[in-house]
């Protein structure tokens, strides 16, 4: 009867044709997540390559702007690879994909206060202990 | 009823964006379990995931915020953190090691949750073991830093090289971030154990649940391992590097 339901309200979002198979999952469908083990040997070594690469960021001492952005794309570059093939979040349904990825965007929030915050404290002490 | 033939159809041969947010809609709205494609086992470890990228989330932004409001000069982990090799002074080689080794705990991981579903027990039981191998190692590696920094006069009230928050920043996070890959690898070791006893084709019941497993575990314990993997990513980035 659950699957029933869902093939119904499925059936209005799709008119019309048999929806994809991937889309139209019944309930309790628990399917296991397997791919190829190229896939994954291809993510490793480009996880290797690109923390080879943060590394050398430090090691060739780069500084300012050009070191932060480095960084922060280096390390984007990792946890979208490691979330999305090793976590499989690439093949999980949008509904699970959106639940647990745009709460953590939440946490920009608080870096932002937090920096402002830290911004002025630093700005307090300079100013009445001339440090 | 010809034009609505033409504009849905070109949908129906493959997955658009489009498609996939009304499943978004159709699977919160459906007065059912939300999460389709996941089992509770797996829903739940995700959600404890959030909760803990909250907490992590938690730390670094207190350590960037004591690392902002300083007025004296941060400590350069580039020096704090390099070995001598060979007379050579190396910068930061020891957390370029823990990353390549955690890396490499992760790869053997994911295969491991593949040969699980593949009923393959003793490869994935290998490969679990090689997993918390080298997440023991990365522990280790862990422990001689603590012992190097702590012999050079690191505590978490002060240190020789700088800002004295750079001690109390390093020991909770690393700290909590050690914490976490230990008992991952107990974990490991516990589901490796059953997975090469073959629990989940007898149908064995857990020591702690009582109740039946399935090869499923396997996959959801790589989420958590992945996700420690995922951790030192961050920290290695704003920790180490930045």
């Amino acid at each position: 009867m659950t699957a029933m339901t869902d093939d119904t309200t499925h059936a209005h979002a799709h008119a019309h044709a048999p929806p994809p198979a991937h889309a139209a999952q019944p309930a309790a469908q628990a399917h296991g997540q397997q791919h190829p083990i190229k896939l994954y040997l291809l993510v490793w070594t480009l996880l290797f390559v690109l923390s080879a690469c943060s590394y050398l960021v430090d090691y060739f001492d780069f500084h300012g702007l050009l070191r932060w952005t480095l960084i922060i794309v280096f390390m984007m570059l990792k946890a979208g690879l490691i979330v999305a093939v090793f976590m499989h979040m690439a093949w999980e349904r949008l509904a699970l994909v959106v639940a647990i990825l745009t709460p953590p965007l939440a946490v920009l929030v608080l870096m932002a206060m937090m920096a402002w915050e830290g911004d002025y404290t630093n700005y307090l002490r300079v100013f009445f202990f001339g440090a | 009823m010809t034009a609505e033939h033409v504009t849905t159809e070109p949908e129906m041969s493959e997955e658009t964006l489009r498609s996939r947010m009304l499943g978004v809609v159709a699977d919160w709205s459906s007065d059912q379990r939300s999460f389709k494609s996941a089992s509770w086992g797996k829903a739940m470890m995700w959600i404890f995931l959030v909760s803990d990228t909250f907490v992590f989330s938690c730390f670094l932004i207190s350590y960037m915020t004591v690392r902002m409001s300083t007025t004296v000069e941060w400590p350069h982990p580039s020096e704090i953190f390099a070995l001598d090799i060979g007379g050579k002074k190396i910068p930061l080689i020891l957390i370029a090691i823990m990353t390549f080794d955690l890396i490499t705990s992760s790869g053997t991981m994911a295969m491991a949750v593949n040969f699980a579903y593949a009923r393959e027990r003793k490869k994935a039981a290998m490969l679990m073991l090689a997993t918390a191998f080298f997440g023991a190692a990365f522990v280790g590696m862990q422990a001689f830093e603590w012992t190097k920094l702590i012999h050079e006069g690191v505590r978490p009230w002060g240190n020789p090289f700088g800002a004295a928050q750079f001690g109390s920043s390093f020991f909770m996070i690393t700290g909590f971030h050690g914490f976490h890959v230990s008992i991952g690898v107990i974990f490991l070791l516990i589901v490796a154990r059953a997975v090469w006893r073959g629990d989940y084709d007898v149908g064995r019941r857990g020591f702690f649940t009582s109740r039946k497993g399935r090869y499923e575990i396997v996959e959801i314990m790589g989420l958590y391992w992945h996700f420690v993997d995922l951790v030192w990513v961050f920290i290695f980035a704003f920790f180490y590097l930045w």
